[in-house]
Formats: C-alpha cells, sequence, structure tokens
C-alpha cells in the first residue's frame, strides 16, 4: 500500500440548478513512499479538485483514498497534522513579514522554526535577508520560496504542491525543481501538479490528466517508451506552410508544431526520399528532418486524440 | 528595394520607480506584421515595459512611437490602435459571446453594422455558430482562450499585445492558439507576445530577452542559438537569464 492512494476518486460540482460537472471521473494511483509524483496536465483537468480532496478541504461524491494509512474522510484530523499543502494561488498573510508567517505556522503545529529549521534552511536562507518584509511585498519568486518554507515547517510526511511553478520563468523552474529534488532525499513523499509537460521529465512517476481523468500512468520513460509510432522532426523555410502541408501527406497520421521543428507522427512506415520530393512539389527549400524521440507532450497530445 | 515599416520603435525607454530602475534604456524596433517574443525572467522588467508600450505608463525618459503615435503625448491614439489580452481572463463571464464582442468593439466605436458582419465571420471562424448566445463563462478554457485573442483583434488594432496567452492550456490548444497568431500576423497585424513556454519561443520572427531592466539580446531563433552556442531556446534563456533575486 502506497503512502497516497486514490481509489477511485470522484468529485461532482454543482453548476446549476440541474447541471453537475463531473471534475474528478474515477481515478485511482497509488503514490510510494518518498515518490515525487506528478499530476500533469492543462486546467480542468482535476488536478486542485484531487489535491483538495486529499488534504481534507473537499468531500469526495464517490471513492476513497487514503494519506499516509489515514483515510481523507474519516480521520482528517490526523491528515491535517500530517501534510503540509502549498494551493495553486498565494495563500499566506499579506500583512504579516516573512519571518511572522513561518513563526504562525510552525506555532499552529505545535513546533518551532529552530526544531525543523534544519529541513527549510537551503530554501528559507534565499529569503532571508528580506525577513522583515510582507509577504505580501515580495517578487513571486521570493513568495513560492515563503510558501514552500511554511508549507513544510512541521515536517509533513507527504508535501502537497499545486501548480508550484504556473506563470513562473523558465529560470526559477528549473530552480525549484532543484529544490524538490532535495526535499524529496530526506524522504518526503512528494505529490505535485503542472501544466508544463517538460517537467514531467523530473517525476519519478506521472499521471497524465486530462478532463478529470487519468490518460496514463508510468515513469517518464515508460510512458515515452510506450509511444507506437515513429516520429519525424520536420523543419524547411516556411514553417507555416510546411504544416498545412504535412497534414496533407498519406502516411501523417498527426502532424503539429513543436519548437524549431514540426513534429510527424508516421501512419505505417517512413519514407524520407519520398516525404522529401512530396515537400519538394510543394515549393519548399532548405528541408531537413530526422527521426525525433517521442517526450511527454508528443504523448499527451496523442492521448488526448484517442 | 523593401520598405519596412516599424510600427514600434524605442529609443532608451526607461522606467524608475524611486531609485530603482525597471525598464533601464531599452531601444528596439518591431516591424509591421512580425510575430515579436518579449521574453525574461519575472522581474526582469517585462510588464513595466508593455504597460508604457500600451500608454498605461508615462516613461520616465526616452522616446518611443507606438503605430507612429508619441508616447507620452498621444496615449488616447495609441490606446486606440492597440489590442490587449491579459494573462486573466478578461471577458465577461455572465455575458454571452455576442455580447462580448458587442461590448468590446462598442468600447472600440466600431459602427454596428461593422460588429454584425465579423461577428458572423469570427462565430465561423472558431467554428462557434451555434454556441454565439451562451454565456462566456460556460465554455471550456481553451474556447475561452481563443476567443478572448479574436476579441482583442476584433477591432482590427495595429498591434496586439498578449501577456502570457497560453499559461495553463493543454498542448492541442496551444497550438490552435498559434495558428490563430499566425492568421492575425498574415493580416498584417503586428503580434507582441510573452510567455513562458521556451517552444514558443521558436514560434517568434524576432525574440527580445530582458535581464534586469534591460534587452541583453534579439535576433531571431535560429540566430540567437548560434550566438549563444545552443540547441534550443530554453538553453539560450537559461544562460542569459540565471540572475540573482
Amino acid at each position: 500500500m502506497g503512502t497516497v492512494t486514490a481509489n477511485n476518486l470522484i468529485k461532482y460540482y454543482k453548476t446549476g440548478k440541474n447541471e453537475t460537472v463531473e471534475a474528478v471521473k474515477g481515478i485511482s494511483f497509488d503514490i510510494n513512499k518518498g515518490e515525487l509524483f506528478g499530476l500533469i496536465g492543462p486546467d480542468g483537468a482535476g488536478k486542485t479538485s484531487l489535491f483538495r480532496m486529499f488534504t481534507t478541504l473537499l468531500l469526495p461524491d464517490g471513492g476513497s483514498g487514503l494519506v499516509d494509512g489515514s483515510d481523507i474522510v474519516k480521520d482528517y484530523k490526523a491528515i491535517r497534522k500530517k501534510v503540509g499543502y502549498m494551493p495553486g494561488r498565494f495563500s499566506l498573510y499579506q500583512d504579516l513579514s516573512v519571518e511572522e508567517n513561518l513563526e504562525f505556522f510552525a506555532t499552529i503545529f505545535n513546533t518551532t522554526v529552530r526544531e525543523n529549521y534544519d529541513l527549510i534552511k537551503d530554501i528559507y536562507v534565499q529569503i532571508e535577508p528580506f525577513k522583515k518584509r510582507r509577504a505580501g511585498k515580495l517578487s513571486g519568486g521570493m513568495k513560492q520560496k515563503l510558501a514552500l518554507s511554511c508549507a513544510l515547517i512541521h515536517r509533513p510526511v507527504v508535501l502537497f504542491l499545486d501548480e508550484p511553478t504556473t506563470g513562473v520563468d523558465a529560470v526559477s523552474r528549473k530552480e525549484f525543481w532543484e529544490m524538490l529534488q532535495r526535499l524529496k532525499e530526506q524522504g518526503i513523499t512528494i505529490l505535485v501538479s503542472t501544466p508544463y509537460m517538460d517537467e514531467a521529465a523530473l517525476c519519478d512517476r506521472v499521471a497524465l490528466m486530462q478532463n478529470g481523468e487519468t490518460l496514463s500512468i508510468g515513469t517518464p520513460k515508460a510512458i515515452t517508451g510506450a509511444f507506437p509510432q515513429t516520429i519525424l522532426a520536420i523543419k524547411a523555410e516556411k514553417m507555416f506552410s510546411l504544416l498545412h502541408d504535412l497534414h496533407e501527406w498519406k502516411e501523417a497520421e498527426d502532424s503539429y508544431a513543436f519548437g524549431e521543428y514540426h513534429h510527424v507522427v508516421i501512419r505505417n512506415r517512413v519514407n524520407e526520399e519520398e516525404l522529401k520530393s512530396f515537400l519538394q512539389n510543394k515549393g519548399h527549400s532548405k528541408v531537413e528532418m530526422y527521426e525525433a524521440t517521442p517526450n511527454i507532450e508528443d504523448c499527451f497530445l496523442r492521448l488526448m486524440k484517442t | 528595394m523593401m520598405i519596412t515599416e516599424k510600427i514600434i520603435s524605442t529609443q532608451k525607454l526607461t522606467k524608475r520607480f524611486g531609485d530603482f530602475t525597471a525598464v533601464d534604456a531599452i531601444s528596439f524596433e518591431v516591424e509591421k506584421g512580425e510575430v515579436f517574443g518579449f521574453l525574461g525572467a519575472n522581474g526582469a522588467g517585462k510588464t513595466t515595459a508593455m504597460r508604457m508600450l500600451c500608454g498605461l505608463s508615462l516613461p520616465t525618459s526616452g522616446v518611443a512611437k507606438i503605430a507612429g503615435f508619441d508616447i507620452y503625448k498621444q496615449t488616447e491614439r495609441i490606446k486606440g490602435s492597440i489590442g490587449y489580452m491579459s494573462q486573466k481572463f478578461s471577458l465577461y463571464e455572465d455575458l454571452t459571446i455576442k455580447e462580448n464582442i458587442r461590448f468590446y468593439a462598442g468600447i472600440y466605436g466600431k459602427s454596428d453594422s461593422f460588429i454584425k458582419e465579423k461577428t458572423n465571420f469570427l462565430l465561423a471562424r472558431l467554428h462557434l455558430e451555434k454556441e454565439g448566445n451562451k454565456l462566456v463563462g460556460s465554455l471550456p478554457l481553451g474556447w475561452k482562450q481563443k476567443l478572448s485573442f479574436s476579441v482583442a483583434i476584433f477591432h482590427e488594432p495595429q498591434i496586439v499585445f498578449l501577456d502570457e496567452p497560453t499559461g495553463g492550456v493543454d498542448p492541442v490548444t496551444r497550438r490552435e492558439f498559434w495558428n490563430l497568431i499566425y492568421e492575425a500576423a498574415a493580416t498584417g497585424i503586428t503580434i507582441f507576445v510573452t510567455t513562458h513556454y521556451m517552444d514558443e519561443a521558436e514560434y517568434c520572427n524576432r525574440v527580445s530577452i530582458m535581464v534586469n531592466g534591460k534587452i541583453e539580446a534579439l535576433d531571431t531563433p535560429s540566430a540567437l542559438k548560434k550566438t549563444y552556442g545552443a540547441s534550443t531556446m530554453d538553453e539560450v534563456f537559461l544562460k542569459l537569464a540565471r540572475n540573482p533575486g
């Protein structure tokens, strides 16, 4: 049995008199102790609803869940003591200073900053020079570090991080994931959600999510390794019309923009020469192509369409 | 000879707050119809710079012309010539799609006949013909984003400013969104876009990277990769933007 378990969890929301939205449609997974597990999916996938059920802030409408052996409905008091939760929206006290926020959260959990300082030291030293500053006056990156420190100060067994890197630039995102790796080494189980597909590779295992369902669960390598077809990466001088023309190629099951190149999912077999002449006939020049290794975004796109 | 029209041009554009210089003498030009990526780390000064370019905040010093209008004296003319899409969804959820279009187009002083004709065209383009009288709040997120963009360019502005338009959007919608961007650019609308997705930086004609209030690099994605010896824009960004604070 894992440290965090979802067993056919269901959540509805009422949106009108007789209308409901099914935000979580019977999701199951099992997260092992010390694992860094990612929920990867766009807005509306059901990630936040899952977090709120696990942190006992929402009651499920069906199914069950366990956190460190405690039931998410019956044992809500026990769970609240042993989990740390960083919500998607900044929820610390804006009018308290950095150190006041930290002390407040330590006190709530009957502990002291000093007792668990070793756990947050790496993160907190970066904002310590501003400890007298009100939380509301911090930059985005500093708010994020303070929120993580507050979520950790009672040494939780499981850490729930809801989209900690949304709207954060590529540099700060990288630093945040480095912090998570260090926390993982301390034995903390981490459930983290993100809409950035490239962050999946940094997790031990991920659940790809869309519209309240899981599309796939596994290690990033297993998910990308299971991609059943060949992908060609192609570029040419005129990228926009290239994409249009690739849609018309008979061997292309799907084609889409992928950064510098376009990706083409091949239906049956690859014949690069045939494709090259097809594109030359369409008037394309400087055509370059190579066989690409599928990544999580390729898998996600494929799963969304099937 | 091809004459390129500069739709945005700035010289040493600067904004200070007290003794903090948020935007530090940036000089650059954007051509008409260009898809221009405006990148930088959080706190690098992007939002402050964008606010000046939109005529919402007066510079401390420097010069700039936006769509031919002076950034100090003609801010109202600038506002009339641009479109803006914020990272927060800003259509009215309790108005229908048609009502939202009518409202925003009305603000820009468009005639009833213009609005009527173009609304039908827009709904057809987005495959929303049957949804025109539905409340915007009831639409899926992906449609909301595409609708927001279409509303931002409905009054046929010369430039549209997009502030992280694809945050939290699924990979399919993100690509559909970029198709809309290219279509708009092909009609001559200049696109000025910020994003945290580095693959999207590749979709821009040119990209600037701001670090500590200054524009540290500005070129085509392929030239930037060459200059910084990087294989992806992500690497270029990390090399340039990794700065303290």
